[in-house]
């Protein structure tokens, strides 16, 4: 899903001051709330990482002098840090780029690593990209990929998975928490089973991390992604968790050097980066149980203030089982991106095929069984530490009133109205 | 995505948008698209049946910014031409006047198609009525 297809986003603020809309005190334009694409850094965050720029530069593989010694502290903070945030211990984290990485590393070193035990790995439907993709490349290697389907509300169907692990299964990787929806993934039960059946589970957890409570003993995880910018943390910061017993799991490196993260992630290390991505952890553990309350609490007031004050709008994916800062929402005869341009002082995302750069609608509410017209119709909030009621307050104001703009400009609405079923209308469609 | 300045405009303030009674006989109805790919443009048109000239065009469209834009400004376009010159318009004229990147020349091409139904519903009633004039006149 691409963020706010307006690239003046931050310029067009000016443009919006012109036009003298009532903008309550206290809040700052554009609005950001597209906390699942990225999130701001910490200010707390920025302070922990500063002195490894300048004078604690060096490099944490210098075991001969203090310089070394300085950075390596720095890691091995961060490495605790991570490793307490999750329930594992410090040896089981290794330092990558970040998620894409994290989850390349996972899959293709457990494949290549475990490919005489099998060759059949599980996923779902409503991966990232960084981890169908992967799938995919192994599937040209010669791997066999079973895509679970996921139920409406976007759970994986545990039956589904219990039927699809075989004997030459190697490798379960299904996410915690979905980028595009927020569903939250029945993590534990799938761990259980994959334990059960001697299966390794590797889990995509970047949106989950700091969000929700992780344990990988308690979920039976083996293999989990972090990466720091979904939690307040700098960019190109990443960690994989890999497990060290009851399993030991093993990968092969997916980049050869020097030797690093016990020869399997070689490369100097992002001293800077990791410093943060551990100081993000431990304010997510210290701060988890406050927030995950508030952002619930923002989020709902988000939906109830939209969903009082218009009729068919639709929530995408499980309100249950749900990260608490995401709103999926779709609002029927709405395109997304129209709705975007209209709203563009907040900055938000979008399944319509308009914001992405194929021209498809998102294949997260496809996948749900979300027909076309409202995966198009989609925006998605994600909401984070920083926003605050007034802005929520705001945003609701603004959607309201955009989308009854544009519903009085939509030809499908006016049809809806006059007793017309879409579904029936025989559209003289251009092939796209 | 970078919007141009006119589309921008057309989607602030869209100009004719509304609805004719589409059973009215000089009134001719266009509607192209599909709601699952993302564009669906209704256009009509009111023409006077003495001299061909569209006297006034309104539209409703769902679809994104430049989709909307493409609509507002055919509408404007067609306003005052005979049905014959709003044949004319072509939709690269559209995709020229809005700056249309090129991942939404459909979007111009949608208004074309438009343009065209609208005017193509309006002849088939102007032609299914003269034998009914015929008649009356017997």
């Amino acid at each position: 899903m691409s963020t706010n297809g307006n690239k003046a986003t931050l310029t067009n603020h000016d443009e919006h001051k012109n036009e003298q809309r009532a903008v309550p005190n206290g809040i700052k334009l554009p609005i950001y709330m597209d906390n699942h694409a990225t999130t701001p850094m910490d200010p707390r965050v920025l302070d922990e990482m500063l002195p490894y720029f300048m004078e604690k530069f060096g490099n944490a593989a210098s075991r001969n002098h203090p310089f070394g010694w300085v950075a390596e502290e720095a890691v091995e903070l961060s490495r605790e840090r991570i490793a307490r945030l999750i329930g594992a211990t410090s040896k089981e984290i290794i330092f990558t780029s970040g998620a894409t990485e994290s989850d390349n590393l996972a899959i293709k070193g457990v494949a290549e690593m475990y490919r005489e035990k099998g060759n059949h790995i599980i996923t779902a439907t409503t991966e990232h990209k960084a981890v169908l993709d992967t799938c995919k490349h192994l599937e040209k290697l010669g791997f066999r990929v079973t895509y679970l389907p996921v139920q409406k509300d976007g759970l994986v169907d545990l039956d589904d998975l219990k039927r699809a692990i075989g004997d030459k299964t190697i490798l379960v990787t299904i996410m915690a928490a979905n980028n595009e929806i927020g569903v939250l993934q029945p993590i534990a039960e799938i761990g259980k089973l994959c334990r059960e059946r001697g299966v390794i589970f590797h889990s995509d957890a970047v949106q989950a991390i700091g969000k929700i409570p992780i344990d990988v003993n308690k979920m039976n995880i083996d293999v989990a992604s972090i990466t720091a910018h979904k939690l307040y943390g700098p960019k190109g910061a990443g960690a994989l968790y890999v497990r060290r017993k009851n399993p030991r799991v093993q990968l092969v490196a997916q980049i050869d050097g020097g030797g690093h993260e016990r020869g399997m992630r070689s490369g100097t290390l992002n001293v800077p980066g990791i410093a943060g991505l551990g100081k993000a952890c431990a304010i997510a553990q210290e701060e988890m149980p406050q927030e995950s309350c508030k952002i619930a609490g923002l989020r709902d007031r988000l939906k109830d203030s939209i969903m009082s004050r218009l009729d068919e709008v639709y929530i995408n994916g499980s309100v249950e089982h749900r990260l608490p800062g995401n709103l999926n929402i779709s609002f029927a005869y709405v395109e997304g991106e129209s709705l975007l341009m209209g709203i563009n002082d907040i900055a938000v995302s979008s399944g319509s095929a308009c914001t992405s750069a194929t021209l498809e609608p998102s294949y997260v509410l496809k996948a749900l069984g979300t027909g076309d017209d409202l995966a198009h119709s989609s925006i998605r909030f994600g909401i984070g530490r920083f926003n605050t009621e007034a802005e929520i307050d705001y945003v609701a104001d603004r959607v309201v009133e955009t989308v009854l703009r544009l519903r009085e400009l939509s030809p499908l609405y006016e049809m809806a109205k006059e007793g017309v079923d879409l579904k029936n209308v025989k559209w003289a469609a251009e092939a796209h | 995505m970078s919007y141009s300045d006119k589309v921008i405009d057309h989607y602030n303030r869209p100009r004719n948008v509304g609805s004719m009674d589409k059973k009215g006989a000089d009134v001719g109805t266009g509607l192209v698209g599909a709601p699952e790919c993302g564009d669906v443009m209704k256009l009509q048109i009111r023409v006077n049946p003495q001299t061909n000239i569209i006297e006034d065009a309104k539209f409703k469209t769902f679809g994104c910014g430049s989709a909307i834009a493409s609509s507002s400004l055919a509408t404007e376009w067609v306003k005052g031409k005979t049905v014959d010159q709003a044949l004319e318009i072509k939709n690269t004229e559209i995709v020229k006047e809005l700056a249309l990147p090129p991942v939404k020349i459909h979007c111009s091409v949608l208004a074309e198609d438009a343009i065209r139904a609208a005017i193509g519903d309006w002849k088939k009633k102007q032609e299914a009525a003269k034998p009914a004039e015929v008649q009356a006149a017997q």
